[in-house]
Formats: C-alpha cells, sequence, structure tokens
C-alpha cells in the first residue's frame, strides 16, 4: 500500500493512502472531536455521514474547512486542527445543533454520559446566540418495553441505523422525512414496538444523545424496596459483575461480584441471588435436549431438525420470531436464564420460604434491553402476575447505587444467598460468546460419553470473530458447533440452516458484539473491543476460579431436581422451563 | 403517514412483482421501482411499500425512508381532480406563490394533500414548459395561464358539479 506524507499541527507523519485526516491525527494522539462519525473497528463497523461538520479541520491551499472524518488525506498536504478558524466553526456548529435541541439536560437519561453534552463543556458554549426564535423540531415520544425514542434530542448522526441496518441487519430504522422534518424512525413512523426491532438495545449503545435510551425502572425498585408487604429477590446476570465496575471508574474488566453483592444487600433487597444458578439449569434441559434430539437423528428419526440453536438471548428470540419464522421448531424450547429464575423462585422458593408470588417482587439485573421486554411477554406469567416483574440494566443499578451514596470502590465482599446463589463455572461463562455452548459441551459430554471430562477449558469455542466454528470430539463422535454474535452474523447461519445446508450439529447465537458482555444495557464501551475483551477475561477468570465448573455438579442444581423437578425435561420442567415461539411477522404493521 | 388503510389484491400484489423483478430486484434500483408503482397506483400506500421492500429484500423503513425523502413520492391519493401548480423560476417571479397560497386557502389543504371528499389534491411542480403563460396551473390535463389569485375561486368552481 502507498504511502502519504501530510503535516498535521506543526508535525510530520506517514499514513497510508485512504487514510481520513482523523485517523491520521488519531495516529498522533490529537484527539479531532466527532459527533457523527463512529467507527467500531473492532466490529468492522463505521459510520461516516459526514454531516455534523463538528471535525472541521483546515487545510492549506482548500477555501473551505474540511470534515476530517470523511476527507482523505493527500500527498504534502498540511492540516491544522486548531486554529481560530476551526474553533469558532465548531462553536457554529453546536449552536446550531444546540438551538434545535431540548434544554432539559438537568433530568436527561443521558445527563452526564452523552457526548452532545460533553462537546458543549469542551467547545465552552454559554449562549445559544438566536435561539428565542429558532423554531425547535419536535417528535412525539415513543415508548416501547425496552427503549424509549425522544426524537426531540436527535442529532441525525445515524449511528443508530448504522447499528440496526448493518451490523444487526435488523433494519427497524431508516432516516426519514427532509430537512427539518427528518428523524430516524421505523417504516411509515410507526412505534418501535409495531417494527421488526428486537430491542437489543445496540442502537441505546451508540447514541450520543438522550434520543435513544432504556426504560428506567430504578424508581420501581425502590418502590419495592420500600413497601413492606413485599419479599423482594433480585438476580444477577454474569456479564453485569464484569462491568459494573466501569460505572465506577475501575479498570474495565475489574470483577466486582462481591462489591455488587454487598450493594444489593445494603440496597434492602430480601434475597440476593444469581442468574448464574438459572444458567446451570438452562445447560441441564438445553444439553439433554440437544443430546436428545442427537440420539434421535442419530437414529435415523426424520423429524428431528438440527442444528438446535440456543434461546437464552431474548433479541435472538425476538430477531427469529420475525426473520425466520419458518424455523420455529428449530432453537431449543429452553426459557432464557432470566426466566428460569423467575419461575423457580415464584414456584419452588416461594414455597420454601412460604411467601405466596403475589408477595414477592422478581427483579433482574441485566445487560440487556431486551430482557426487559422477555418479562413482559404473556407466556412468563401466572394469572397476570409474571415470574420477573421487572428488569434494570447494568447502568441503572450503577445510577441506584450512586443515588444509596455508596461507592463500589470502597465496599466490602460477600456471598451470594443459598440456594439460588450458587453457581458453576459453566454458568459464569454465559455472559461471553461461546460460553453457553462451552457451558452445555461440558455437561452433554459427561452425560453422553459417562467419561469426565480432563480438559474442562474448550479454548477453541471462544474469541471475537462474528462467526466461528469447531469440532468437538464426543468420544468418537465428532459435534460440529457454529457460534455466532450479532445478528448480522446470526442471519448467515440461519440462512444456511434455511437452506438446508448448515453442517452444524448446535450453533449459540448471542445478539450483542462480544455476547451479553457487550449487551444493550452495559456501560457504554463507544465500540473499544480492547473493553469487550477485558470483560470477557474476567468472566473466563471467574470461570477458573470455581471448584465446581460443570453445571450438573452444581449441588444445588441436584438438590432442586431431586426435591422438586424430577429430572430435565421433565413435565414440570417443561411447564415451568420451556417455551414455545410465535410468528411475530403477522403482528407487525397491524395497527 | 397514510391514514387509509387498504387491502392488495393478489393482481395487484402481483403488479408489483412484475415491477420489481423489470428491474432486477436490486437494491439500487428502488426509486425507479417506486416511480413505476406510483405510476400504476397513483400513490404509494403503505401496504404497497410493504410488498416492495419483502420482495426486493430491504427493511420497509429504509423504503419508507425513500418516500419520505423525495417530495414527487406520495403516500395520499391524489384527488379526483388534481391541481399542479408551477413554481419554476418564470412562473414564481410572476406570483405562482400568492395563486397557491389562495388555493391552499380556498381548498384548506397544504401541498401533497387531498381534500376531504377526495376531489382536489395539490401539488408543485417545477417549470412545465410554458412560461410564456406564466404563472401557470393544470387540473388534470387541463392547464390554465396567466392565473391571478383572484382567479383560483372560478377554476375551483369550474370542477364542482
Ligand atoms: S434495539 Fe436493536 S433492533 Fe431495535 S432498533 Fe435498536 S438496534 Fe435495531
Ligand atoms: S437517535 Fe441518536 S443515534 Fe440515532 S440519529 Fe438520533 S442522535 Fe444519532
Ligand atoms: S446478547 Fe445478551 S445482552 Fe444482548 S440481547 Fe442477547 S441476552 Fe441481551
Ligand atoms: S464527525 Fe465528522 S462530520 Fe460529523
Ligand atoms: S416556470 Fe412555470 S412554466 Fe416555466
Amino acid at each position: 500500500m502507498s504511502l502519504v506524507k501530510l503535516t498535521i499541527d506543526g508535525n510530520k507523519v506517514e499514513v497510508p493512502a485512504g487514510t481520513t485526516i482523523y485517523k491520521a491525527a488519531k495516529q498522533m494522539d490529537i484527539d479531532i472531536p466527532i459527533l457523527c462519525y463512529m467507527d467500531l473497528k473492532d466490529l468492522n463497523i463505521e459510520n461516516k455521514p459526514g454531516g455534523c461538520r463538528i471535525c472541521s479541520v483546515e487545510v492549506e491551499g482548500r477555501r473551505n474547512l474540511a470534515p476530517s472524518c470523511s476527507t482523505d488525506v493527500t500527498e504534502g498536504m498540511v492540516v491544522k486542527t486548531n486554529t481560530m478558524r476551526v474553533i469558532n466553526a465548531r462553536r457554529t456548529v453546536m449552536e446550531l445543533i444546540l438551538s434545535d435541541h431540548p434544554k432539559d439536560c438537568l433530568s436527561c437519561a443521558k445527563s452526564g454520559n452523552c457526548d452532545l453534552q460533553d462537546m458543549a463543556v469542551k467547545l465552552g458554549i454559554r449562549e445559544i446566540p438566536g435561539q428565542e426564535y429558532a423554531e425547535m423540531s419536535t417528535y412525539r415520544l415513543d415508548t416501547s418495553p425496552s427503549i424509549i425514542r425522544d426524537l426531540d434530542k436527535c442529532i441525525m448522526c445515524r449511528r443508530c441505523e448504522t447499528m440496526c441496518n448493518d451490523f444487526q441487519t435488523v433494519g427497524a430504522l431508516h432516516a426519514v422525512n427532509r430537512g427539518f422534518n427528518a428523524v430516524v424512525a421505523p417504516a411509515f413512523e410507526m412505534n418501535l414496538e409495531h417494527s421488526p426491532c428486537t430491542y437489543c438495545g445496540q442502537c441505546v449503545a451508540v447514541c450520543p444523545t438522550g434520543a435513544l435510551t432504556e426504560v428506567d425502572h430504578t424508581a420501581k425498585v425502590i418502590r419495592a424496596l420500600n413497601d413492606p408487604t413485599k419479599t423482594v429477590v433480585v438476580q444477577t446476570a454474569p456479564a453485569v459483575r464484569a462491568a459494573l465496575g466501569e460505572e465506577f471508574g475501575m479498570e474495565p474488566g475489574t470483577r466486582v461480584t462481591g462489591q455488587m453483592v454487598t450493594a444489593l444487600k445494603q440496597l434492602g433487597f430480601d434475597y440476593v441471588f444469581d442468574t448464574d444458578f438459572a444458567a446451570d439449569l438452562t445447560i441441564m434441559e438445553e444439553g439433554t435436549e440437544l443430546l436428545g434430539r442427537l440420539k434421535k437423528h442419530l437414529e435415523g428419526d426424520e423429524n428431528v431438525k438440527l442444528p438446535i440453536l440456543t434461546s437464552c438471548c431474548p433479541g435472538w428470540v425476538n430477531f427469529f420470531e420475525y426473520n425466520f419464522p419458518d424455523l420455529k421448531d428449530v432453537p431449543s424450547t429452553a426459557r432464557s436464564p432470566q426466566q428460569m429464575f423467575g419461575a423457580i423462585a415464584k414456584t419452588y422458593f416461594a414455597d420454601k420460604i412460604k411467601v405466596d408470588r403475589k408477595d414477592m417482587v422478581v427483579i433482574s439485573i441485566m445487560p440487556c434491553l431486551a430482557k426487559k421486554y422477555e418479562c413482559q411477554r404473556e407466556e412468563f406469567s401466572v394469572d397476570g402476575n409474571p415470574d420477573v416483574d421487572f428488569s434494570i440494566s447494568t447502568r441503572e443499578l450503577a445510577h441506584l447505587i450512586k443515588q444509596a451514596n455508596m461507592d463500589l470502590n470502597k465496599l466490602k465482599e460477600d456471598e451470594f444467598d443459598a440456594p439460588l446463589g450458587e453457581s458453576s463455572g459453566a454458568a459464569v461463562i454465559f455472559g461471553a460468546t461461546g460460553g453457553v455452548i462451552e457451558a452445555a459441551t461440558r455437561t452433554a459430554y459427561e452425560l453422553h460419553t459417562g467419561k469426565t471430562l480432563d480438559k474442562i477449558d474448550f479454548k477453541q469455542l471462544r474469541g471475537m470473530e462474528g462467526i466461528r466454528s469447531a469440532t468437538v470430539d464426543f468420544d468418537g463422535l465428532d459435534i460440529n458447533i457454529g457460534i455466532a454474535h450479532g445478528l448480522g452474523n446470526a442471519r448467515k447461519l440461519l440462512d444456511e440452516v434455511r437452506a438446508g445446508k448448515s453442517k452444524y450439529h448446535a450453533i449459540e447465537v448471542m445478539a450483542c458484539p462480544g455476547g451479553c458482555i457487550g449487551g444493550g444495557g452495559q456501560p457504554l464501551h463507544h465500540g473499544d473491543a480492547s473493553i469487550l475483551q477485558a470483560r470477557i477475561k474476567a468472566i473466563y477468570d471467574e470461570d477458573e476460579g470455581k471448584t465446581i465448573r460443570k453445571s450438573h455438579e452444581n449441588p444445588y442444581i441436584v438438590k432442586l431436581y431431586d426435591e422438586f423437578l424430577g429430572e430435565p425435561l421433565s413435565e414440570k420442567a417443561h411447564e415451568l422451563l420451556h417455551t414455545h415461539y410465535f410468528d411475530k411477522r403477522k403482528k407487525i404493521f397491524q395497527v | 403517514m397514510s391514514s387509509v388503510k387498504i387491502e392488495l389484491r393478489q393482481d395487484q400484489i402481483d403488479k408489483i412483482h412484475t415491477i420489481c423483478d423489470s428491474f432486477g430486484n436490486q437494491s439500487g434500483e428502488l426509486i425507479n421501482v417506486l416511480h413505476k408503482c406510483q405510476e400504476t397506483f397513483g400513490y404509494l400506500p403503505a401496504e404497497v411499500q410493504e410488498v416492495i421492500a419483502e420482495k426486493m429484500e430491504m427493511s420497509a423503513a429504509k423504503v419508507y425512508g425513500v418516500v419520505t425523502f423525495y417530495s414527487f413520492f406520495t403516500m395520499i391519493p391524489k384527488g379526483k381532480h388534481p391541481i399542479s401548480i408551477c413554481t419554476g423560476t418564470a412562473c414564481y417571479v410572476r406570483g405562482a406563490e400568492t395563486v397557491l397560497n389562495e388555493f391552499k386557502k380556498q381548498l384548506e389543504i397544504e401541498v401533497g394533500e387531498t381534500d376531504v371528499n377526495g376531489v382536489f389534491s395539490l401539488s408543485c411542480l417545477r417549470c412545465v414548459g410554458a412560461c410564456g403563460l406564466a404563472p401557470v396551473v393544470q387540473v388534470g390535463d387541463k392547464t390554465y395561464g396567466r392565473v391571478a389569485p383572484d382567479d383560483v375561486k372560478a377554476i375551483i368552481k369550474d370542477y364542482i358539479d
């Protein structure tokens, strides 16, 4: 590749042809401010509309300022990124954006974590000239079970569209209308609820403003905790402990399991349990289902569909219900760990502590926005009482802890309560891409062969590539495993299944980049894959530190089957731990 | 956003499919496909856009995004007598805008809308090549030249029986 020499702010630099000024500057540690541009390079996602012009720089010999994010370098170019002219232009751009932006920062959900706000601070904006006369574009608020769209705050960077269309291939959002009325919206400006949206939350994760935010349930949590008639039970997903610390200034990848438990106990939860317990349960059910299907398949039963698909990610479930309704009977029927937990908590555990399910509130802490929707699904309730009352994200938990004036850095470590707090290492790795299938492999292998694994780590299943495949030797029987994270990648594997060309026996799918550790409810990673890697490492470290690392060896799981469920796939297990899927395509656009 | 709810007949769906096929179902041809469909149906209701999206394997949001971006496309069925006002340069300088405003006032509709009875709809055109007659108004196939705001009432009356 040919190299191009140029000068930026007086220093010479050499970069490959085709590099943008922005990236060349970045190499020299010059951070040119950006708003609309987004480079999630490790996910191969770039958003480059060149629209906002906040990144303008001066190029010698050019009359106009150049948007550095979308202008390629040329030989001998002389660039200045911080002249008075540049600074003035940036301020003007910012003033223009702000003149059509609500001024309710004080109570905005993104406040303190908003790129637009940060930019206003950085540029020292103190007044917005002409704003008395400026007309404000207004748009109706759209509330869905997981996400709120407040498009008055949209700056048309179109990052969300890039995530939804290019990365997830969901296509729920697109820029519509022109000029002043332009917004990013679902088809026919329907609400998100009536679009193909999966609630994966990846649009929320990249929105630089408060235009896209999660439905915030922290007030509901406080209300439940203050209600003396309620027994409040909390479950925390594996990915939360690997990222929560970031909200308190800790290095990415710092594990805060024990501190998190302390914080939850101090907040006043009656029982602090672990979704990981239910993840072990998921493996028991899903693993047994896999082996059952596999056995029948090997016996030549043509009614049996392979590959089996994991079903623990509700974003993914929403995706296939809409895009692949014809393959409805391919995924495992096992409910997600969140829902298995809720079902067991409000039956087995409620009986144990003699509390009526109506007096029990089950709250989940999830890295995920799709879980907010999932716990509202009708099939996961009994007489209108949901198994999981509501779900809050990692970010919301951080807010709660801060509201209670606690600092995670200063808390001691504590342990989850028994019995639904005990889990194996296999459950912990659910939070990372490849983890669910590795956990399932550990159990399925031993159940199938009757032998004990001498090597528990299946490193061939780990990694960050969007699509991975591996073959695991089940004592002479080769099992082909496929793994996808990101729905665009999942779509590729599903297209193969639909065409009857899939070589896999089992496929794991996670909607979010890196798996749940990169979920839409996690602290914002701004596309930095090293943060995702660090979280993944934290998760595998926790696994390695556990004495029990296989789901079927979790003594509380063994006990649960003995006392209550019987065996995996029993009638009771089916009733409480399995589900069925719907053709969502029909439900959409019918308003 | 269209307020009319329609159900497409199978032959209409087939027609849309044929149009998409004739452009090779190429996403780059979306605008041409939409043009042809609008020619066929007179407008582009949501239902037509959905069929196009499905057939061309793209999201309905994208199709809708394109439809709402170009003022040429409309999701509202045209009135029985579509009124077009030329707003090309010659017509504009000779007062097309005041004529347009008079139509809006008389019909109580905006550009791109159709009145409640479905009789009149209002749109703007670029130069229709009759600059000598500016400002020019077309109602259906009929052309009116040198239109002044005061003439508007009479023009409308021509079509109310
Ligand atoms: S939540 Fe996911 S599927 Fe829904 S609009 Fe956002 S990116 Fe698209
Ligand atoms: S909703 Fe957010 S991410 Fe999407 S275009 Fe608007 S500001 Fe950008
Ligand atoms: S990958 Fe995890 S965080 Fe993302 S939608 Fe699925 S379950 Fe939720
Ligand atoms: S960041 Fe470069 S134009 Fe918006
Ligand atoms: S400008 Fe109206 S006819 Fe030419």
